[in-house]
């Protein structure tokens, strides 16, 4: 946490420290302080002078993250990214997409009510849903594949959490001021100007988590139809109700929890440390370079003994998660670059060279340390792991699409009815009931023929078609997009024994897509009398 | 330890808070309070508790629990329920009554309600003969409703009669009754077993006689047809096809030959209500061995089944 006495105020432990030490700080997860056996000891025979640095409370209260206004290519690249999601997001359920008369017109669609999801030209049933969960395979995977690459970029430029929070700080930027402004305004008294000043900015994160969750409801329904109807009043309760809880949520977990969200309820930072390894390009602090860290008039007055660091804590400033990049690799890190962007500015403006918290990997960093060139850093994008991912997510993708272009748009599921399983007609013959379950996937009515294979002198007849027109194959119409239950009926000649048989059904179209059930035909056995049962 | 109440409770000095007062292995526990929250949320349960007690039936007495000031119960609960459900099905249940059930089958979405219904009812009130699945029961007797063999006729009105009077009942008039006489007594044993022989026969599955041909005739055909096929008049089965209502042995034929046992069903009429039976009948009609009414125009013998 930056302190709150502002950029120019010295963040007093790690002066201490720095002071103390007399040596430069390494490149260690903070966490490491803890397994310092010295601490350890400490535990138990306090010494007088560490006494009195305990703290009052266990827990410290969370400070406030006012980063300061930055610009630099990365801090383009964030605005570009921001622009990019926030525009799918929002625009992506106006596109319309002509599915004909028996479908509705919207690009994406996630039908909930009649089970079907659309995307552009795909239409997904309820059965298929292993394309979802193969894209949800897909999202994961591409995440290690980001991750082994270039590290917590998905975090530092695309996570929603991420996106949302830059928003609202730019929010609280442009009401309140910079870094500075807001730090005063925070600590002053509450004025009238400040209620009023912070009922404003209130009411725009609350027009944003409307936005958010108002975009959200959109994908699944019509969207020109439900926005019309959501402010007149006539859309169901679901919609409202999930509008409210997503406005709420926006607003309290953009507006208010930011970069608590990322450290402590997002599981990702867990994973990531297990994703990540020296390979990969991670935001860097280079300590051999910037350790031990002197203002420039201190560094003219002895040098040679001060880095390149003139601990300027603008790195700090610009942090949207509020860490020091410079006490190492840390779990609050999104790799968002901003101190990229601050320290180069910084070290342009003292004239020495850029780099010194840079995009690097810790192969590189050790390398650069040893005094030898450190290699491209996109020679570190080709290695076996992230091949591998690509590999992995290539070949899910590939399947994906695979299935895509051979799934059928016909289907039929067969159902035989066990109570009773088989009925003796008074001439002999035998008859077994079945639900028969069709499928047409296609946005138009389609004939299906169902025909009986291997079972034969078999007819059948259904609860639509009379016994008088019993046949071996009947053809029923499929209603566009939907699945038709019908209870067949299926006569074998006196004498028929159990037995496997099949129903086809076939399209009568151009198509002429087939499925085809196996099933089994029961019967009494043979020679007993039927009342032996 | 200088820092130690008069209570023997240590104070943890980093956090300023008292320990339990136990030690394990070195290790304190400390005293630290409830989170406000939680505290108010216990008062609210308490607080709710007491509001629960006092307006719902809680408390067991001896022979019955508290009322509650909110007069709410269970039972009131379900019946309200079952009240609104019924009020729901009102349009369909007038539609049902006002609806010849000749014309049920024109009106194809009412007819699946009164389907629907009657599953509903027939699993409460039929499947205790009949079975779950209709399939009714041969050794006690119980027709299969499923198939395409009816004693009194399968097509809707001929249920519904059936239903509403129901068979063999005593003391009612309208009742579907015919009774087969026991011919123990009556036929010599080999006349008994001649007759046998040529009910099998009708079927195909014995060498039949002129000694049985000459019985039949005498004593059965009356009843059962000529040719053993039987008459929808007196509820005779026929002889002659795969179904045995009773069995299809030499035994089975010969027991009811001797003493024949006869099936009674209860007259649903004042028990169900006139809309429920008509349910009951589209139900049983739709099993899959239904008959259309132009089938009964052309089977003269059915049309005993028109009385009024």
């Amino acid at each position: 946490m930056n302190s709150p006495d502002g950029p120019a105020g010295k963040n007093d432990r790690d002066t201490d420290v720095a002071v103390e030490d007399g040596v430069a700080r390494t490149n260690r997860p903070v966490s490491s302080a803890v397994a310092d056996p010295g601490a350890a000891t400490h535990r138990h025979e306090p010494h007088e002078p560490e006494r009195a640095h305990l703290p009052e409370k266990l827990y410290e209260k969370r400070q406030a993250v006012h980063n300061k206004r930055i610009d630099g290519p990365f801090r383009r690249f964030k605005w570009a990214m921001m622009i990019v999601t926030l525009a799918i997001y929002y625009v992506t359920p106006w596109i319309r997409w002509d599915r004909g008369p028996y479908a509705p017109d919207q690009a994406v669609l996630v039908d909930l009510a009649n089970r079907r999801f659309y995307m552009f030209g795909i239409e997904i049933w309820p059965h298929e849903f292993y394309f979802v969960a193969g894209l949800l395979i897909m999202a994961g995977i591409g995440l290690f594949l980001v991750t082994s690459a270039v590290g917590r970029a998905w975090c530092g430029y695309a996570c929603p959490q991420t996106v949302w929070t830059d928003l609202f700080q730019h929010v609280d930027r442009f009401v309140d001021g910079d870094r500075n402004a807001r730090m005063r305004l925070d600590a002053a008294p509450w004025t009238w100007g400040k209620v009023l000043r912070r009922a404003f900015k209130w009411t725009i994160y609350a027009v944003i988590g409307f936005a958010t969750g108002g975009a959200w409801i959109l994908y699944f329904a019509d969207a020109p139809t439900l926005f019309r109807d959501f402010f007149a009043g006539d859309a169901a309760p679901v919609a409202y109700i999930t509008v409210a809880v997503l406005t709420l949520t926006t607003v309290v977990l953009g507006g208010f929890m930011r970069e608590q969200v990322c450290i402590y309820m997002c599981p990702w930072p867990r994973i990531q440390s297990a994703m990540l390894d020296e390979k990969s390009l991670i935001v860097t602090y280079k300590d051999w370079r910037g350790e031990p860290r002197g203002s420039v008039k201190k560094a003219r007055k002895h040098p040679g003994e001060f880095g390149d660091c003139i601990d300027c804590n603008l790195c700090v400033a610009v942090c949207p998660t509020g860490i020091d990049i410079r006490e190492g690799p840390q779990i609050g890190c999104i790799t968002c670059a901003l101190c990229i962007d601050a320290c180069d500015r910084v070290m342009a403006e003292v004239g020495r060279p850029r780099g010194l918290i840079d995009y690097a990997t810790l192969e590189d960093c050790e390398r650069e340390a040893r005094g030898e060139t450190p290699r491209s850093p996109w020679r570190t994008l080709l290695r076996p792991r992230t091949i591998a991912y690509s590999l992995i997510w290539g070949s899910i993708g590939l399947a994906l699409l695979f299935a895509l272009g051979v799934r059928s748009h016909t289907g039929l599921t067969v159902s035989p009815d066990r109570n009773p399983p088989f009925m003796l007609m008074s001439d002999g013959s035998i008859r077994n009931s079945f639900t028969l379950k069709l499928r047409n996937m296609e946005s138009r009515p389609r004939d299906m023929a169902i025909a009986l294979e291997g079972l034969p002198g078999g007819v059948m007849w259904s609860d639509t078609i009379g016994r008088d027109d019993a046949a071996p194959a009947q053809v029923m119409t499929v209603p566009a997009d939907q699945t038709r239950t019908m209870r067949a009926y299926v006569m074998a000649p006196a004498g028929t024994g159990e037995r496997d048989f099949a129903f086809r059904i076939t399209s009568q179209d151009e198509q002429r897509e087939t499925d085809s059930v196996e099933t089994r035909f029961s019967a009494p056995e043979a020679g007993q009398p039927r009342d032996s049962q | 330890m200088a820092n130690k109440r008069p209570t023997g409770k240590r104070i943890d000095e980093p956090t300023g808070t008292e320990t339990v007062g136990h030690e394990w292995d070195g290790i304190e526990e400390l005293d630290t309070p409830m989170p406000r929250w939680w505290l108010w949320t216990f008062y609210l349960t308490i607080v709710f508790a007491i509001f629960y007690v006092i307006a719902f039936p809680a408390w067991p007495m001896v022979d019955k629990a508290t009322e509650g000031v909110l007069g709410w119960s269970s039972r009131g609960q379900l019946a309200k329920e079952i009240s609104a459900a019924d009020l729901a099905r009102q349009g369909v249940r007038d539609r049902l009554a006002r609806i010849p059930i000749e014309r049920l089958p024109e009106d194809s979405a009412l007819m699946a309600q009164a389907v629907a219904g009657g599953n509903a009812a027939f699993k409460v009130n039929c499947v205790q003969c009949h079975g779950s699945g209709a399939a009714g029961s041969q050794n006690l007797g119980y027709p299969n409703l499923n198939d395409d063999d009816w004693l009194w006729g399968g097509d809707l009105r001929a249920i519904e009669y059936t239903l509403t009077h129901g068979i063999r009942q005593a003391g009612h008039d309208e009742t579907r009754m015919s009774i087969m006489p026991a011919f123990e007594g009556m036929l010599e044993p080999a006349q008994v077993e001649a007759v046998v022989s040529h009910v099998l026969s009708l079927s195909g599955k014995a060498e039949g006689s002129a000694l049985g041909a000459q019985t039949f005739a005498d004593n059965c055909a009356v009843c059962h047809g000529a040719r053993g096929e039987g008459s929808r008049e007196f509820g005779a089965p026929s002889l002659n096809d795969a179904i045995w209502l009773r069995g299809s042995t030499r035994e089975d034929i010969r027991r009811q030959v001797l003493n024949p046992r006869l099936g009674m069903m209860p007259k649903w009429e004042g028990r169900l209500d006139p809309v429920t039976i008509k349910m009951l009948a589209a139900y049983v009609h739709s099993l899959g061995g239904g008959e259309d009414f132009v089938e009964v125009a052309a089977d003269p013998a059915v049309e005993v089944d028109e009385q009024p």
